[in-house]
């Protein structure tokens, strides 16, 4: 066995929350070195696919595998590899960005040097300052840094970029291509499909725990039918792919 | 930065005891950082002890024999046990949960069951130093005796701070938010109190009331730290009382904790 197994691969997978479907026999692949955007509508199912793959959720049926591991029976390997920033996940108020990071590093065998990730993401000033006194961007890149700080395979970047502002966004994209560069996966989970235009390799629609479509974004963009004379993009192709409306 | 392609390495306990060890630390310093539940929990009882002592005379018949200072002892004990276990374990737990740590805890390779394993030790590491302190004053100040059954004592102590951090677990459980959790734990906290004897001690309540109290938990963790102090051992039914408790509160809060 040379052959490296994929950063993900997802197989029939199922999940549901009591009577609720929320994923219904989705399967797809992410190849190590990727950047692979995940899309859809609110409710598709989206965070809870990544939320499988880090081994938050225990899926109903199907297969899951990061790096050929299951992430959910053998969570002490998987989360070793797996780097998440989740959704709307903070820190105690009173904690400081050295604390949180230091503490961080302290959870994986081979941590990142905690300084030279604080100056990557630009927080080497704020150092000694509480949670609470961070701007909402500042808390965005220490959430960001504290997936990194494990030295990942993988890392799962949940709504990477709501609510920062151009510039702030466009910081992280070029995070997310240095990352790539050194090799890491990158698993974007995002509403935005200029984001994912630019920066994945290849995205996955979901609708309704479904794989609705998945390629290269260009790939996507032919296929959608959008009227003559309107240049299509990206946010086109998924309306399109997702509601059968152009 | 680099991702290294190797195989990961098995989990070294050295690593594991070392990120328990941050996690305590990173909690003690969060709780010193909030200040109140230090001065609430660890500093106010011994104040109050010392006002107390102020106007303390002697043993009184009414009082079982004890002095005033003396039967307010465990009283004060069971005060600092329930402040830490009811009002602020469960509100920085459930805040926790709220606000999705202990869930990104659970997506690291320790885990948010090691930060609850901190927040114990934090809260019963503090509430056994108050003791002591408790303790401390009433010897030094005023002369009341150290347990005379010192391991009568510890078995109590540890029963009844097992009774709350169970209670307080359990709070944790079933609160969805700290607000919840903060009124929920307090009105528990003061009911409790009531009948450990805050309010008057277990030997000047109406027969009634005192067959009540020896059946809640603070009223049975008052009585059997106080008979340990006075040299006796603690009653067997009232150690059980505890234990039966603790396991209660423990195994209901296990069942129904949530992680997010």
């Amino acid at each position: 066995m040379t052959k490296t197994p994929p950063a993900l691969e997802i197989t029939s997978l199922r999940k549901r929350y009591g009577q609720k479907v929320a994923i219904d026999g989705l399967t797809l692949r992410v190849e190590q070195g990727e950047i692979f955007g995940i899309l859809g509508p609110n409710g598709a199912g989206k965070t809870t696919t990544v939320e499988c793959a880090e081994g938050l959720r225990q899926p109903d049926g199907g297969a899951i595998r990061v790096f050929g591991i299951d992430p959910y029976r053998d969570r002490a390997r998987a989360r070793q590899l797996v780097g998440a920033q989740l959704q709307e996940s903070q820190l105690p108020d009173k904690i400081t960005v050295a604390e949180a990071i230091g503490l961080y590093a302290s959870f994986y065998p081979r941590p990142a040097d905690t300084g030279a990730l604080l100056a990557r993401l630009g927080l080497t000033e704020k150092r000694d300052a509480r949670y609470r006194k961070l701007s909402g961007g500042q808390k965005q890149r220490l959430s960001i840094a504290l997936a990194l700080v494990g030295r990942p395979r993988l890392v799962v970047f949940d709504e990477l970029t709501t609510g920062l502002d151009p510039a702030a966004r466009r910081a992280s994209w070029k995070l997310v291509e240095e990352l790539r560069a050194d090799g890491v996966t990158v698993l974007l989970v995002t509403h935005y499909a200029d984001e994912a235009e630019r920066l994945c390799d290849r995205v996955a629609l979901i609708q309704a725990g479904r794989l609705a479509a998945c390629g290269r974004p260009d790939e996507l963009i032919s296929r959608a039918a959008v009227p003559a004379g309107v240049h299509p993009t990206l946010d086109d192709a998924i309306v399109a792919l997702t509601t059968g409306e152009a | 930065m680099t991702a290294v392609a190797e195989t990961p390495v098995s989990q070294p306990r050295a690593r594991q005891r070392s990120a328990f060890r941050n996690l305590v630390t990173v909690e003690a310093r969060l709780m010193i950082r909030e200040v109140v539940p230090l001065l609430w929990g660890a500093a106010f009882p011994m104040v109050l002890l010392s006002v107390i002592g102020e106007f303390s005379n002697g043993p009184e018949k009414s009082l079982g024999g004890f002095s005033l200072v003396a039967s307010y002892v465990p009283v004060l004990i069971a005060f600092t046990c329930s402040t830490f276990a009811l009002q602020g374990l469960p509100a920085v737990l459930t805040g926790y949960r709220e606000r999705g740590i202990l869930r990104r805890l659970n997506a690291t390779p320790v885990g948010a069951g090691r930060l609850l394993g901190a927040q114990l030790t934090v809260n019963v590491s503090v509430a056994l130093v108050a003791t002591l302190g408790i303790l401390v004053v009433g010897a030094a100040g005023f002369g009341v005796p150290l347990p005379r059954q010192p391991a009568g004592f510890a078995v109590a102590l540890i029963l009844t701070a097992a009774a709350m951090v169970g209670l307080g677990l359990l709070i944790a459980s079933l609160a969805r938010n700290p607000r919840v959790a903060g009124a929920v734990g307090t009105m528990l906290f003061l009911t409790l109190m009531f009948f450990a004897g805050l309010w008057g001690p277990q030997a000047t309540m109406p027969a009634g009331l005192r067959r009540a109290s020896d059946d809640t938990p603070l009223g049975a963790a008052v009585a059997a730290l106080q008979h340990s102090m006075a040299g006796q051992w603690p009653s067997a039914s009232g150690l059980a009382l505890l234990a039966g408790y603790a396991v209660a509160f423990g195994l209901l809060a296990w069942r129904l904790f949530r992680w997010e």
